[in-house]
């Protein structure tokens, strides 16, 4: 009774699980380092609707955990989702490990979260570091789109991990690369690199910092003096992403916000980073005893399948 | 045929319903109440006098036809039962499990002014489970309307609406935000107060009505109901989307290890099977010592599952008696017997540290009921010098939700003070053509007064689209929807045909 294909009232908007569609399509995938990946997810609704500073819901199975992901990209003419992974623990190593192109993720939930302010001033300074560098291109995009000077800070280990320099490059109007070991841009952390910026240009008007809690933090105090407006990208452990759970509430100046549906993003002056840090640690225990877990479940399946490969090939019923 | 019943011939006591022992059940998640069985129906059935003036038919928010489908149980013309029931109420099984029955049909039923009122849910139920065994809800050609609807949200409210407008040959899709349907009865009320396998069951026939569930789609974020009526195609769209934004109380502490709200705690546990951890990937903290706060059904059932999952000493506080208390008394009576402690007249002032971030006490203050307030409850006042510690290494907020916030803050529908959306007699809200009910517009409620709302906005939206079938139960409310007269039917007619169809299908691209 569905008409033909031109009639796209009848297209499915999402992937629903329940009616036997098959989750939503890896398209593309590229390893950066042996801890970090990048997935490119077939969705275009949300590549339509995405906008800087929002995130995903993925769950990768049936029986998987609902984690959080920032849309580090999107490109509505191809209707993908960009996802940047650093497996951590066991969802993000099982990801590591499962998701190939041709594969699917079982669900994604999303943009979530309030697209970042993007505020009036002149020239800002995006700075990323670890976990944080892929999040921060789509503010540092967004910045540019609307006219302002984009000074890029971005913190590695070292050379070999740099990922993303071109795309970076083409919408900062500069780019400084920090390395913990000097071995590309400048020797030092990214918040050397954000002093540097700010010493060379005198008229920032905003700081946008992602990255672990104590690297937000020590840019939100590099900032501090000056009253710099700094924003940051706060990363609580979610459950739900829509409001429903309150595990991800955060500290915020005098009150309690959730950062699934009040931000991810937040004036860094006011956060509380100590709460923070000590709920993030929260699971601690359980993390490790799944990942064990998993891990034991990995080995049994590896030596099942060495076990059936030498097995001789059955004759009859 | 058989002698008129009366209060003297019929029996005397209620027909006990088989229960799992509490021993036994704080072991597992497995359903607590068994359910009546043909013959255990049988007897119940007997006890109802089959009023005429239908005194319980008018304590049920949906008007089920109370009397006749017991009549029906009675002459064992089940699936009879059935389709009375369904008339009105779809999901019988889960409304015969979790409905505050004692405060509602069983609280009027005439045989309760001397005996102990006909257990209708109990009844309820059992035609409900008969009813999912037997596949009696499976729905043959519906004529097909050129309207389409979309849903948003598929808590009780959603699937009531769906089902109504997919009954009345409408073109329904529910979009829910979460990875699996239900709303509250899947990830807040726990497996043994209702089985997921009813939920699928409902979920399934909703399917066969030609009901399509999208999950994973968060409206509002993905798409606006504005975008859904404006270039999606959608002729009329309803809101259920609850009212699940926990409240934490803001006591100092309160953000120390080991605090979660009940809806964090239920989640986990129900949705994501945190209790089958680590078969399944999602964690749950577990308190050995936990102080529940709160005395509705969702401290119960926090209370319970916590029980189950090893707590070795489980504590409720509540700040008023527990008259006052508003879970449903069999939830009450379940988590006594399992072993819930009960505080009444105490309120938590402070969550303790134990020195590493963690709780390691609540302080705690008695109360006393003082004057009325606003609600007609005497209020309670603190009993001065009557500060204690509870032992406690796990605190669970379950003191009451608010609004979500995601579709009033994305839209431009008008809203109330506290972020409610504001509707009319036809639960028509600001914006035309966009329908809402249930707790979003309520506040927090029930299963039954959201399915009702469901269903009355599904009448109103038949109206509004110009669609009769008088077949539908609904009331022809005689209110104009935003100006509009329900006898105008012409005018959604003309609005439908002016919108060109190229505008309608231009969105959803895939
Ligand atoms: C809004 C938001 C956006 C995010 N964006 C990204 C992203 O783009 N790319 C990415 O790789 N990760 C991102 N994260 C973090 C990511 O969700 C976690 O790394 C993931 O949930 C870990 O799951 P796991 O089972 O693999 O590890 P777990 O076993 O759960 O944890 C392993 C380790 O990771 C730490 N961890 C756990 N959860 C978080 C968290 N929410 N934030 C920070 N550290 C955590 C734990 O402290 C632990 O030490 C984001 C988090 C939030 C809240
Ligand atoms: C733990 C608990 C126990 C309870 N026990 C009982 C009981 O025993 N008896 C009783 O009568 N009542 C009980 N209640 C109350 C009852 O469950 C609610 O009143 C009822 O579920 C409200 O129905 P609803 O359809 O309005 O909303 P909900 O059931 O809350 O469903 C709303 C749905 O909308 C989805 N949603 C939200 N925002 C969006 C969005 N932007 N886009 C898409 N989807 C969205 C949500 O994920 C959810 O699935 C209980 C409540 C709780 C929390
Ligand atoms: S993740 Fe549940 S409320 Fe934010």
């Amino acid at each position: 009774m569905q008409s033909s294909s031109d009639d796209l009232r009848s297209a499915s908007t999402t992937s629903a699980p329940r009616a036997g569609v098959t989750g939503f399509p890896i398209v593309a995938r590229h390893d950066i380092s042996d801890a970090t990946f990048i997935l490119e997810v077939h969705h275009p609704l949300m590549a339509r609707a995405a906008r800087a500073g929002q995130f995903v819901i993925v769950m990768s199975h049936p029986e998987g955990e609902r984690i959080p992901l920032t849309i580090a990209d999107f490109d509505r003419e191809l209707g993908t989702v960009t996802l940047v992974v650093q497996a951590v623990g066991k969802t993000t190593r099982e990801m590591q490990q499962t998701c190939h192109v041709g594969t699917s993720l079982h669900g994604v939930a999303g943009p979530l979260g309030q697209p970042s302010p993007l505020g009036t001033a002149r020239t800002v300074v995006c700075v990323g570091g670890g976990l944080g560098v892929a999040p921060v291109y789509p503010q540092a995009r967004a910045h540019k789109e609307r006219g302002a000077t984009v000074i890029g800070v971005l913190g590695f280990r070292s050379a070999e991990l740099v990922f993303w320099e071109d795309k970076f490059r083409e919408v900062c109007d500069e780019l400084i690369l920090c390395t913990d070991d000097g071995s590309a841009g400048i020797h030092g952390l990214v918040t050397d690199g954000l002093e540097l910026a700010m010493e060379r240009y005198p008229d920032v008007g905003e700081v946008v910092a992602i990255g672990p809690p104590v690297m937000m933090q020590a840019c939100a105090e590099a900032t501090r003096p000056t009253g710099v407006h700094t924003v940051v990208s706060l990363n609580p452990i979610m459950v739900d992403g829509t409001g429903m759970c309150g595990g991800c509430r955060v500290r915020v100046g005098d009150g309690v916000r959730f950062a699934c549906v009040d931000g991810p993003d937040f004036d860094g002056h006011k956060v509380d980073f100590a709460d923070l840090r000590s709920r993030l640690t929260r699971y601690r225990g359980e993390e490790a005893q799944a990942l064990a877990h998993w891990e034991h479940t990995c080995r049994r399946a590896e030596v099942a399948a060495a076990d059936t490969s030498e097995l001789p090939t059955p004759t009859g019923a | 045929m058989a002698a008129k019943r009366t209060i003297r011939t019929i029996p005397a006591e209620r027909t006990p319903v088989r229960e799992q022992p509490a021993a036994e059940r704080i072991g597992g998640f497995e359903e607590v109440s068994l359910g009546y069985d043909e013959v255990e129906a049988a007897r119940e059935a007997q006890r109802c006098l089959f009023c005429a003036d239908t005194p319980c038919m008018r304590g049920c928010p949906v008007s089920v036809d109370i009397p006749g489908f017991i009549r029906k149980v009675s002459d064992r013309d089940y699936q009879g039962a059935y389709e009375t029931i369904a008339r009105t109420n779809l999901l019988p099984a889960v409304c015969g499990r979790v409905c505050p029955q004692e405060s509602q049909c069983e609280a009027v039923c005439t045989v309760g002014d001397s005996l102990e009122p006909v257990a209708i849910g109990r009844l309820e139920r059992f035609v409900g489970d008969l009813a999912i065994a037997n596949d009696w809800a499976s729905r043959p050609f519906i004529p097909p309307t050129p309207h389409r609807v979309g849903v948003i949200g598929s808590g009780p409210a959603g699937m009531a609406c769906a089902a109504d407008l997919a009954k009345a040959g409408c073109e329904v899709t529910v979009y829910e935000a979460l990875h699996l349907p239900g709303g509250v009865l899947r990830y807040g009320i726990p497996d043994f107060r209702l089985p997921s396998e009813v939920i699928d069951a409902e979920v399934a026939n909703l399917e066969r009505l030609g009901v399509r569930f999208e999950c994973n789609t968060v409206v509002g974020r993905l798409f606006t109901p504005e975008q859904m009526i404006e270039e999606m195609g959608f002729d009329a769209v309803f809101i259920g989307t609850g009212a699940g934004y926990p409240t934490m109380l803001g006591i100092p502490g309160d953000s120390l290890g080991g605090v979660l709200s009940a809806n964090e705690l239920l989640t986990r546990a129900n949705l994501m099977q945190a209790r089958d951890f680590p078969v399944y990937d999602t964690p749950i903290p577990l308190g050995t010592h936990v102080a529940v706060v709160g005395a509705g059904n969702t401290a119960m059932d926090a209370m319970r599952v916590c029980l189950r999952l090893g707590a070795e000493t489980v504590q409720c506080l509540y700040r008023r008696s527990a008259a006052e208390a508003p879970a449903r008394a069999e939830e009450l009576h379940h988590a006594e017997q399992e072993g819930v402690e009960f505080h009444w007249l105490t309120n938590p002032v402070e969550v303790l540290d134990d020195g590493q971030g963690n709780v390691g006490g609540l302080r705690c203050q008695r109360m006393e009921l003082g004057e009325p307030d606003a609600s007609g409850r005497r209020r309670p006042v603190p009993v001065p010098g009557s500060e204690f510690v509870m032992r406690c290494d796990q605190v669970v907020f379950a003191i009451g939700t608010n609004a979500n916030p995601i579709i009033g803050q994305t839209s431009r529908l008008s809203l109330d003070k506290r972020g409610y959306l504001r509707v009319d007699e036809d639960l028509a809200t600001s914006m035309a053509g966009v329908f809402a009910g249930g707790d979003i517009v309520t506040g927090a409620a029930t299963v039954i007064e959201a399915m009702g709302a469901g269903r009355r906005a599904a009448a109103g939206i038949l109206r509004y689209l110009g669609v009769r079938d008088e077949s539908l139960p609904y009331d022809a409310l005689g209110e104009p929807v935003f100006g509009i007269a329900p006898h105008e039917h012409s005018f959604v007619r003309l609005r439908v045909a002016e919108t060109p169809s190229t505008h309608r299908t231009a969105v959803t691209a895939r």
